[in-house]
């Protein structure tokens, strides 16, 4: 969706947050694995550590969409 | 992350999921993005058509990406998953029979007209098309509409922040509300879109992994669709023969499905009446589509809406019948959601709108928890926003130009556009309130959708297709029909000889009691309850020397309350509400619900007893109406729902042609570019096959019908 000269795309604002919470999930994921909380406070199926494969799923699709689409001199349309 | 972990506590032990600092930081970044994007957006929206259509200049995949977005609110998520764990399978044929084929059509039928007129909305082509009457009708309709679907959202974000944080309703909209007035205000539809795109992302992101998760958990496929048949027993015991893992093979009778519902009734009123009202004329989502930067995109970004819109199922329907199959109390036993109108609802049992909440709670930890919530606020707020940038559309283009301001600057409309935001969303905040009135949050919707869109879509469907169709037959068609949706209403609702509710039993905050569990056939369970003291509020139960009711305490003698209490018809049995209560002889505080339990009220307890009979009770329905507009008797809210659909669609089709055939046309001169054989459609530009909308809409058609042979 380009916009007049310089209107950033839509792509790069979803990348940043995806990426950001990419970081943030896959942190907490390492930390419940190295750390692993007390056995009454675990989730359904913990033992999957669904949080830390997840978290890097959210980091690789965030790191594609930011560094792809990020805004540019020459800008290019969404 | 002091301060957050201070919120996290505010969180409130009472509430039902548990946030940690890093859960709140994820939601915290999300309002933090959206309103930098409102503000970073406004500098895009500084014409009348930047605001209101986002200047015209969408690719395909944003308008395909942001018309399903606009349909994929928290709404969606929350009331499909309720439908699913409250219909079993039949809850996936919104998405499918209920969708795809209308898509398609509007796709590749409708789209060229809306596109070629260049209208501003759905009621602007209705201008052109019949004249200012059914415009109006169509703008003012559409404005209270959408007004009303947004005050939804509100309702449905303040309680489920009110259910995992523990926080106030009212905080929750005005919070939310504010949010999204700002960043709507700030970017128009641009802003609107801008999140509905983010909010598909987040939507998949923050909700795929419980699906995933569960059917993990359930053991696989065929183990979850076994435990949903076995549990419903339990869950559904009214409906408990009914086939819950079928879509279409359960619809050979009324008593075969949990929903009430024949074949006839799901493919025309389902298939037909709504789903082509909903996707062909909702001013909402065909908005997203017809400001694409031409008509190839319009088309294809709606052909990519419906597959993508095919997809959803995976992340609603499944978490639906996870809900039947995994949910289970601390005894083994199955977890019993209720409607939002049992009176259980919220004391001691979760709805059936809870179901989402507790599978997030179940499945996601820190982190990943923080990302689902964000997930259902994001679909919440621009579910929000797609209705108060369309209101601001409609009203602006609709009501305020023809009919109070007709010589206004494009910048005076744009500032009414803005300004019309605001109120769009105060009007929303005072409707959100009505919600306690119906079972479900998606009957709401529905039934707003029979009485505004399905006679908007025979109006413009007639006017498209039919070049005698003249404008008072516009006009009295869609009026007909909109009144003769609301009698419908009305009368499932209405009860000649007075609706009793069902007998009940509420007591107070720190009553006494003491439990007997004696009972041969489930052991352990509660077989008779003594209350000792406090007070105890009865609707509809008649005690022995109390048959008129009133105010008293109990004096010497203690008195006696039977399983069931007789009612005009039939006796129901009693239901005995206690959300918290002391246990006498432990002194151990307790909640619990009860149904056909006898109870003894000892001397000194205070007793207020009603008698409720009502007319007119919109949270019930009137079996004996109900058989009249949905063919039977068992069929359940969504199931008249449906049928009221497709016979307003008849009367609005009826009403149209015989008015058309006694009153004069427009000339045909008048009639290029809206009716069909008077409208030249532009040369498509040589394209690949594989850019050409026909073929995909072909594609996605096939996978559809395959989808229904596998569920069948």
């Amino acid at each position: 969706m380009e916009e007049r000269e310089k209107q950033i795309p839509i792509w790069f604002f979803i990348g940043a947050i995806v990426l950001i919470y990419g970081v943030l999930i896959t942190a907490t994921g390492f930390l419940g694995w190295v750390s692993p909380p007390p056995a009454g406070t675990r989730v359904a199926l913990w033992e999957l550590h669904a949080d830390l494969w997840w978290g890097l799923l959210l980091l690789a699709i965030g790191l594609f969409y930011s560094l792809k689409y990020r805004p540019r001199r020459k800008h290019r349309s969404a | 992350m002091a301060f957050l972990s201070l919120i996290a506590a505010m969180s409130g032990s009472a509430s039902m999921l548990h946030l940690r600092p890093v859960d709140l930081l994820i939601i915290i970044i999300y309002f933090i993005f959206v309103l930098a994007i409102g503000f970073y957006l406004k500098k895009f929206a500084s014409t009348g058509d930047d605001f209101f259509m986002a200047g015209r200049k969408m690719t395909a995949w944003i308008a395909g990406l942001s018309f399903i977005s606009a349909n994929l609110s928290s709404l969606e998520t929350m009331g499909w998953s309720a439908m699913a764990y409250q219909y079993g399978m039949l809850g996936a044929h919104g998405y499918l029979i209920g969708a795809i084929p209308a898509i398609l059509f509007l796709a590749i039928v409708m789209m060229p007209f809306y596109y070629i007129s260049r209208t501003h909305s759905v009621p602007g082509y209705l201008q052109l098309r019949y004249g200012e009457g059914a415009r109006s009708v169509a703008g003012i309709s559409f404005s209270f509409m959408t007004v009303a679907v947004s005050g939804a959202s509100m309702f449905a974000m303040a309680k489920i922040l009110n259910l995992l944080l523990g926080w106030d309703m009212n905080i929750s909209i005005w919070v939310a509300s504010l949010t999204v007035a700002v960043y709507v205000t700030l970017g128009g539809l641009l802003s609107a879109v801008f999140n509905e795109v983010l909010q598909f992302f987040l939507i998949w992101l923050g909700s795929l992994l419980i699906p995933i998760l569960g059917i993990i958990h359930a053991g696989g496929w065929g183990k979850m669709m076994a435990a949903v048949q076995r549990n419903v027993a339990v869950i559904h015991p009214a409906v408990q023969n009914a086939d819950f893992t079928s879509l279409w093979q359960n619809l050979g009778s009324f008593a075969s499905n949990p929903m009430g519902i024949d074949w006839f009734g799901m493919l025309f009123g389902q298939g037909i009446a709504v789903a082509f009202g909903y996707w062909c004329t909702d001013f909402l989502q065909v908005q997203r589509v017809i400001v694409a930067k031409d008509l190839r995109s319009a088309q294809n970004g709606t052909i990519i809406g419906a597959a993508l819109k095919m997809m959803v199922p995976l992340i609603v329907t499944i978490p639906g019948l996870l809900g039947l199959a995994v949910l289970m109390n601390s005894d083994g036993s199955p977890m019993v959601l209720v409607p939002e109108s049992d009176p259980r609802a919220g004391i001691t049992h979760n709805t059936f709108n809870d179901v989402l909440p507790l599978l997030m709670g179940k499945y996601l930890g820190p982190g990943l928890l923080g990302l689902g919530v964000t997930a259902m606020i994001a679909g919440f707020m621009s579910g929000m926003a797609g209705n108060v940038s369309a209101f601001a559309t409609v009203w602006t283009h609709d009501v305020y130009k023809p009919l109070i301001n007709r010589k206004g600057s494009d910048r005076h409309y744009l500032n009414m556009g803005r300004w019309s935001s605001v109120v769009g969303v105060l009007l929303s905040i005072a409707t959100a309130y009505t919600l306690f009135f119906f079972s479900n949050i998606l009957e709401y919707l529905q039934v707003l959708v029979f009485f505004f869109i399905v006679p908007l879509f025979g109006t413009v469907i007639l006017g498209m297709l039919w070049k005698r169709a003249t404008p008072a037959g516009g006009f009295w068609g869609f009026l007909v029909a909109i009144l003769f949706s609301v009698s419908m209403w009305a009368y499932v609702h209405t009860f000649p000889h007075g609706y009793q509710p069902q007998p009940k039993v509420t007591l107070s905050h720190g009553a006494e009691v003491l439990l007997t569990r004696a009972n041969a056939a489930k052991p352990g369970a509660i077989s008779y309850i003594s209350i000792e003291s406090g007070a105890l509020d009865l609707v509809n139960v008649p005690l022995f020397g109390h048959e008129e009711g009133g105010e008293f305490t109990v004096q010497d003698q203690p008195l006696y309350m039977r399983e069931v209490a007789p009612l005009r018809k039939t006796a129901a049995p009693i239901q005995i509400l206690a959300p918290e209560v002391v246990i006498a002889d432990t002194r151990e505080q307790q909640k619990f619900g009860l149904s056909a339990v006898p109870a003894r009220i000892s001397p000194g307890v205070k007793v207020r007893s009603t008698f409720i009979s009502r007319r007119f009770d919109p949270a019930a329905f009137n079996p004996d109406h109900v058989k009249v507009i949905a063919r039977s008797d068992k069929a359940k809210p969504m199931a008249v729902n449906m049928y009221s659909a497709w016979w307003s669609l008849v009367v609005c089709l009826l009403v149209t042609i015989v008015v058309s055939l006694f009153t004069r046309p427009k000339p045909e001169a008048e009639l290029k570019n809206l009716v069909m054989g008077l409208t030249p459609l532009p040369k498509e530009e040589a394209a690949p096959w594989h850019r050409k909308p026909l073929f995909w809409a072909v594609v996605v058609m096939a996978v559809f019908i395959v989808i229904n042979i596998i569920f069948w």
